[in-house]
């Protein structure tokens, strides 16, 4: 989508190419929890037709029931004729944003803060993140929750704080230099994003990301500041805000200098290869947007195609993996980290039931519908106990942090972490006194290659 | 039959505590099902939650001489349950229970929005076989296969929804409820009334449980693939094992225009140069079905096959299904249209049927790939264009028409799995004749005489 494409100037046959046949209704959570085609993507899609066909205006509830998806897209894994529906939601949202379908002042101004201000720019982010950090460090937050002074706040704010993520006491550029190599040979140059509550809530994977991929030969270029990659404003109906922060992004990253830009952020990843679509009518950047896409690589997927080396040290521990939904669903990748994870020595992977099931968190939706997100996280956990792991992994901040949230509530010991952060701790423990490894070791290393086709 | 007052006014007073929809959000959603083109959008749209809801609605719409639309998750192909100008859509979809799995008798009893997928499961957890599976089994409903008697990938040797169905109770027009059938593998009490709901598209009562028959599952299985560079061949080979006493559970085939849309979307290696791909599947007591896959080998090799993969395992088998498994996606991608059909004729005919297809299409300029069900002979044209296309439009139509025409000549039928519904009614009476149509008319009258149930489906009213 780019900014001011509507429903209507859309091209037709993207909405046509729905063919109504139902297969996506079993995928889709929200017409699982209510039987109504009207919170199923194919009964969304036949409303975006009706506004395209001028049949229906982007009413209230309108705006509503696509507020009420959650954007996972369980539904194009499903679809058998690959209808593009993460387009059609962006510009349907988009579509709402611009008639003011939902607007009211509170939530206008909540949506310039976030959109406008602080995603828009990372220092201010940052900045707002250390206040966080000081309310937590500082046991304001411990004595807030130990004396039950929530119970003075709105309930919505009661309702949210529990989810509010550990904020990190180093942020990314504390971590991770702007240039690192690799011990040994340099065998490729990728450039790292660390991503925004990824930076302020799991600096250390960032860090982690960057130990696996000097492991591996990489040449890690990491700018200390980086604009948000948009997909918080292109999901939210913001797209002119969205193709700004692509601009900067390449701008900041010329795809050309480098081998693979490197996310770790499922939901990151999903729309950084979406910058070609977003930027394809704009003569200065449509060439190298089409060459960011294909430079853009989720970190399991980098590691599977340039065959990352299987660590030697034992991680013995029983691990189950739960799919971000723009991983699995957003990128088709879903075989690459169980790949990893399998290549851990000690590891046993079992399998989550329902493992692509989304878990509520579906970018802020955790907080724009708060119950039906419960009802998921859940559901998400009671298939994670069942499986008996002490930890679960899955690659992007908000399934993390809906997670780890879920599981406390519950009071549940099951650990929280991240494929990319396990092989990091493995090649870690092959080290004398654990240090980071830098560069890749020789003599008997195991490549983990894809197979073929 | 325009409803003189407020209608969902009077359907909520009518029938308290149903959920009634009718705000045009909530409308659009259910205006249609999964055929192509057609749309139509009703006054309301209610969700029954019990036989007693659906019952209060039969009584109001008889009251109010308004038409009742029954749905199940809407994936029928002809328009079955695309509702009617005015009328209220009945979606069944939130009774889904399973009731009872009885495993001493064989049989399970589920509300009519149950899942087929979720009956196959819950058989498979007692241990036992539910076999009809049609396409669309992940999401359509019981009442839904019931109604259209669906078939699916396993009709040979398993038959098809009707051969399982034991009983059923059916809410009727005006709101009497009635069970006709039962657990007896033997009964001859009088008309076989449940024969007559199945396959009746919703005209004559609504559905609202379904006693299935299950069976046994086979303990084996054997999966092969068979190349041909010529169709003839590859039905030869389908008569050949039929005519050696072997029922396969599977002989579907993809035809040449489909091999090439599987290969351009799933790179599976298949060879582009071949005019038939056959898939074949035999299943039941390991002894038989090592002896029957090496006799089917046999005879698709003396019958021209090109070559012939046979599974070793389970992986190799799903790998080996992943083209016809794919048929349908890769077909559905590369038009903004997919109009899927499914004439049917007699085994030994389906060749001449598919060589008339592929002459139908070059003669109406049209992308027709055919695939299907080689064993019954049930074939599915699928016709990739483009519904703002008005002229090419008319030349599918025109195709259809003689495609339709020319499965009857062969002693076949205008659909084999699908049903009539809207699409097909017009090419009805040239297929069964207009004295079957004239007693499907009079069934029609005597079961539901204000002609509230689904009008206009299968056939016009008189």
């Amino acid at each position: 989508m780019s900014s001011g494409e509507t429903l209507a100037s859309l091209d037709y046959s993207i909405l046509q190419q729905c063919m109504h046949c139902g297969m996506c209704l079993p995928t889709c959570p929200t017409y699982d929890a209510t039987k109504n085609e009207q919170h199923s993507p194919r009964g969304r899609i036949s409303l975006m037709r009706a506004i395209a066909d001028g049949k229906l205006t982007p009413t209230q509830a309108f705006g509503k029931e696509m507020s009420y998806c959650l954007g996972c897209l369980a539904c194009e894994t499903a679809c058998p004729a690959g209808v593009d529906y993460t387009h059609l939601f962006e510009t349907a949202r988009a579509e709402i944003e611009q008639a003011g379908a939902l607007a009211n002042p509170f939530r206008t101004f909540l949506r310039f803060l976030t959109l406008k201000f602080l995603f828009a720019h990372p220092r201010l982010l940052r900045w707002v993140g250390r206040l966080f950090w000081l309310y937590q460090i500082s046991g304001t937050q411990a004595l807030l929750r130990g004396l039950g002074l929530m119970r003075l706040f709105p309930e919505r704010l009661r309702e949210l704080e529990p989810m509010t993520p550990n904020i990190q006491k180093k942020f990314s550029p504390q971590l991770i230099q702007p240039l690192e190599k690799p011990k040994g040979s340099v065998r490729f140059r990728v450039a790292l994003l660390t991503g925004c509550v990824q930076d302020l809530a799991f600096s250390d994977i960032n860090r982690d990301t960057a130990d696996v991929l000097l492991a591996n030969g990489c040449e890690v270029v990491t700018p200390p500041v980086q604009p948000c990659c948009g997909s918080l404003h292109a999901h939210n109906g913001d797209p002119g805000t969205a193709e700004v922060l692509a601009r900067k992004m390449i701008d900041l990253l010329d795809p050309f200098s480098l081998d693979a830009v490197i996310t770790n952020a499922a939901g990151c990843g999903s729309h950084l290869k979406n910058y070609g679509r977003l930027l394809r009518a704009d003569p200065r950047y449509a060439q190298r947007a089409g060459e960011w896409d294909r430079k853009v690589k989720d970190i399991h997927e980098w590691l599977v195609e340039v065959g990352f080396r299987a660590p030697r040290s034992e991680i013995r521990e029983k691990v189950t993996y739960h799919e971000a939904c723009h991983l699995c669903h957003g990128q088709k990748i879903t075989q690459q980290p169980r790949q990893i994870l399998r290549a851990i020595p000690g590891l046993e992977l079992v399998e989550l039931p329902e493992s692509t099931w989304c878990c509520g968190s579906a970018g802020i939706y955790n907080i724009t519908q708060p119950d039906t997100a419960a009802a998921l996280r859940g559901r998400k956990i009671g298939h994670i106990e069942s499986t008996g792991a002490g930890t679960v992994v899955t690659s992007n901040p908000g399934c993390h942090l809906q997670i780890s949230t879920g599981l406390r509530l519950r009071g549940s010991t099951v650990r929280v972490s991240q494929p990319v952060s396990l092989l990091a701790r493995a090649y870690r423990k092959e080290l004398p006194g654990g240090r980071p490894p830098q560069g890749s070791a020789a003599g008997g290393a195991r490549n983990v290659r894809a197979l073929a086709g | 039959m325009a409803f003189g007052g407020n209608l969902p006014v009077s359907l909520r007073a009518g029938c308290p505590g149903l959920e009634v929809r009718d705000q045009r959000e909530e409308l659009i959603p259910y205006s249609f099902d999964g055929t192509a083109v057609l749309q139509q959008l009703p006054a309301a749209v209610v969700f029954a939650k019990s036989t007693a809801e659906v019952a209060s609605v039969l009584r109001w719409s008889s009251q109010n001489k308004v038409p009742v639309v029954t749905r199940g998750s809407g994936t029928g192909l002809s328009g079955g349950s695309v509702p009617v100008s005015g009328g209220i859509v009945l979606c069944l979809s939130k009774m889904d229970k399973i009731l009872e799995v009885d495993s001493d008798n064989l049989t399970l009893r589920a509300e009519s929005g149950a899942i087929t997928a979720a009956i196959t499961e819950a058989a498979e957890k007692a241990g036992l076989f539910y076999p009809p599976d049609p396409g669309s089994m992940k999401i359509s409903t019981i009442g839904g296969n019931v109604a259209e008697n669906s078939g699916g990938l396993r009709g040979l040797k398993y038959g098809v929804t009707r051969d399982y169905v034991m009983g059923l109770e059916v809410v009727l027009s005006g709101g009497e409820v009635v069970w006709t059938g039962n657990q007896c593998v033997k009964d001859v009490a009088g008309y076989t009334l449940r024969d007559l709901f199945i396959g009746s598209e919703g005209t004559l009562g609504v559905i609202t449980q379904v006693l299935l028959k299950l069976i046994p599952p086979p303990a084996a299985r054997k999966t092969m693939l068979a190349v041909y560079d010529d169709m003839e061949k590859a039905a030869r080979t389908v008569s050949a094992i039929i005519a050696a006493k072997i029922i396969p559970c599977t002989l579907e085939f993809l035809d040449r225009v489909t091999i090439h849309c599987v290969e351009d979307y799933a790179k599976i290696g298949l060879p582009r140069d071949a005019e038939a791909i056959l898939l074949m599947e035999t299943d039941g007591y390991p002894a038989a079905v090592e002896a029957e896959a090496a006799a089917m080998e046999k005879i698709a090799r003396a019958n021209g096959a090109r070559s012939l993969q046979t599974a070793a395992n389970a992986a190799e088998a799903a790998a080996l299904a992943t083209a016809r498994r794919s048929a349908f996606s890769a077909l559905a991608r590369v038009a903004p249209t997919t109009i899927l059909e499914d004439a049917t004729v007699p085994r030994d005919r389906l060749a001449e049927m598919i060589r008339f297809i592929q002459e139908i299409g070059k003669k109406h300029r049209l992308r027709i790939g055919t695939f299907g069900h080689m064993g019954d002979g049930n074939l599915h044209p699928t016709f990739l264009t483009d519904e703002k296309n008005r002229e090419e439009m008319h030349r599918v139509e025109v195709a259809m028409k003689e495609i339709f025409h020319k499965a009857v000549a062969l002693g076949g039928t205008i659909t084999g799995e699908h049903g009539v519904g809207l699409a097909k009614k017009e090419f009805l009476e040239g297929a069964v004749g207009r004295l079957n149509v004239e007693i499907m008319r009079r069934i029609k009258q005597a079961l539901d005489p204000d002609g509230l149930l689904n009008p206009g489906k299968i056939f016009n009213p008189s």
